[in-house]
């Protein structure tokens, strides 16, 4: 069957095609996925699908309402990670630390609002003689 | 998004150097550890080297970008290798973003005998010095120090997924979803953009660029591969901006057989140039391909990865592992081809026997000096005994980034956080 990149797809117009969805074992698994998902997409590859993938880590929308109260509305892109400005980034980051470490104190980096930094408060930068696992010779 | 993905500890790239001694490794935490392989000692003929830690620095820090509100991830994507010209050794890391240039060197001997300063390490006056005292060299201590040497920064929007040094030595080029430029190794502040597949509309977007490669012997040469499972070849000598492409590279699909999935999965992961530059092999989904440069209208051989996942694509999509990205790699000689899956499988082609091997690489399977099993994975109905069957495989634990020594059978394979050294059996 030649296929160029300029064909079309005819979903079930033909019958052959019909006959090969019993066989194309993606056939099924689409089948699956659009029972679960029924407003998924014609065109996966398409622009939304991309842009998805262009802006990892990139803020979503903010809507401002006419009124002088800023409320944010931040869309979180799904799977990624967004944040509003620094001192969310901040924050978030403290919110992590706490959950790995519950033994740790009052957490000294979150200075963000809270009151007057001082040159103690800022958080750390990551030491850089942080040791990898595999610098321990744990070579296989 | 499972949690174990996200320790610091998990390597995202593996690169032996072009003579084999030294084996780089990226991970998550931005740092790069270095092993170089001992010396084959006249005692032990029949022992191969083994590779110990050499050197590790941290490469990248994780940066925040406070005009976009985004965070720089310090992950090394790629590590590559400059060919040694001299007692130090050279290596261009990058992460998403920026890309430097490292000089790993040795330190065996230490100055002594500076009469500049008193005890306590205080400069004297100089007017009290009376005698000249040339210091000595002293030997000390193996010291191994890495130092940046270069930071390519700011020249990418996008997300980096390439880097790859020129043969002729002087320039490399980093590739993004969008954009590829061209370096040279002295000049940090300015870039030549060679593609630029940018819309001018975004809307109008359809592809990204996934990986580029220079050829091992042409400089003005080069491949890109995109997200619709194309490659192009790309001539320097033909214009300044490379949006023309020489040569494109495309295997007509069957309409009949086009699905949902079909686009995703033909999204080619990884391309790299065969050592001889005749051939380039390109990593979908769920294949490996070898096109002939001379033949753009389909692959000359095509081997199948993990066939087996065709009935597993509707989950596969739900837990994201549709749009994992596998590397592949030749062997020296061209005649193997080694590539990654699931469940610490890693796969190995033999392109004249047509024989294939399945090996996996796990704590519990090997010991050292153990010879890898082959493994296998049934599909249906009975399964053996010592067969796996689909349904039991774990996706967590991917292999996506191999290495093969570039003259003999030594590989590399990345399994998490963990790395793992096969040798071929000395008779």
């Amino acid at each position: 069957l030649a296929g160029g990149p300029g064909c079309n797809v005819c979903y079930g117009l033909v019958e052959d095609t019909q006959e090969k969805e019993g066989i194309l074992p993606e056939r099924a698994e689409e089948a699956k996925l659009k029972a679960k998902y029924p407003s998924l997409g014609q065109k996966p590859g398409g622009s939304d699908f991309l842009m998805k993938r262009l802006q990892k880590g990139v803020w979503g929308i903010i809507s401002y309402p006419l009124s002088l109260d800023v409320l944010l509305c931040v869309d979180k892109i799904e799977g990624e990670t967004s944040y509003f400005d620094s001192g969310d980034y901040n924050m978030a980051k403290a919110k992590m630390k706490n959950k790995q470490l519950p033994s740790a104190g009052p957490d000294k980096n979150l200075v963000t609002g809270d009151h007057i930094p001082t040159p103690q408060d800022l958080p750390q930068r990551k030491s850089s003689l942080v040791t990898s696992k595999l610098a321990g010779g744990q070579v296989e | 998004m499972q949690n174990s993905n996200n320790t610091p500890d998990i390597i995202s790239t593996v690169e032996f150097n072009h003579t084999g001694e030294l084996l780089a490794t990226g991970d998550k935490g931005g740092r790069v550890v270095i092993f170089q392989r001992e010396q084959e000692s006249k005692n032990q003929v029949h022992r191969r080297g083994e590779y110990n830690v050499y050197s590790t620095f941290q490469s990248h820090e994780p940066e925040f970008d406070y005009l976009k509100s985004l965070e720089i991830e310090e992950k090394i994507n790629k590590i590559r290798w400059l060919p040694q010209q001299n007692a130090a050794y050279f290596l261009l890391s990058t992460n998403d973003k920026t890309v430097k240039l490292w000089k790993v060197s040795e330190r065996d001997k230490r100055p002594e005998g500076y009469n500049l300063k008193d005890e306590e390490g205080r400069l004297r006056d100089p007017a009290t010095i009376t005698t000249l005292r040339v210091p000595v060299l002293r030997p000390m201590d193996l010291m191994v120090e890495a130092t940046p040497r270069r930071v390519f920064a700011n020249a990418h929007t996008y997300h980096i997924n390439s880097i790859s040094v020129n043969s002729d030595y002087e320039t490399y080029m980093s590739a993004d979803d969008l954009r590829i430029n061209l370096w040279n190794f002295e000049i940090t502040n300015q870039s030549f953009n060679i593609v630029d597949i940018k819309p001018a509309n975004m809307e109008e977007l359809t592809e990204v660029i996934t990986a580029a490669e220079f050829h091992p012997h042409h400089c003005n040469t080069f491949v890109y591969s995109s997200s619709k499972g194309t490659i192009r070849l790309c001539d320097m000598r033909a214009s300044a901006l490379c949006d023309r492409h020489t040569k494109f590279f495309e295997e007509p699909e069957d309409p009949s057989n086009r699905s949902f999935f079909s686009e995703i999965i033909s999204s080619i992961s990884d391309v790299k140039f065969s050592h001889s530059g005749r051939y380039i092999m390109t990593r979908d989904y769920l294949t490996v391909k070898v096109w002939d440069l001379n033949m753009e209208n389909r692959p000359i051989e095509t081997y199948q990865v993990h066939d087996y996942l065709r009935s597993k694509l509707c989950s596969l999509y739900e837990n994201d592992c549709i749009f994992d990205k596998f590397e592949c790699v030749w062997n020296g000689s061209d005649s193997v081809i080694m590539t990654g899956s699931y469940n610490n499988f890693f796969r190995m082609f033999d392109r004249n026997t047509k024989r294939d091997v399945t090996l996996e690489a796990s704590r519990e399977n090997s010991k050292p000096r153990a010879i890898l099993k082959p493994r296998k994975v049934c599909v249906g109905g009975k399964r053996r005994k010592d067969e796996i069957s689909v349904d039991s495989l774990d996706f967590s634990k991917k292999i996506l980034h191999t290495a093969w020594h570039p003259s003999e059978n030594i590989i590399a394979v990345a399994a998490t956080n963990n790395l793992y050294i096969f040798q071929d059996k000395v008779n």
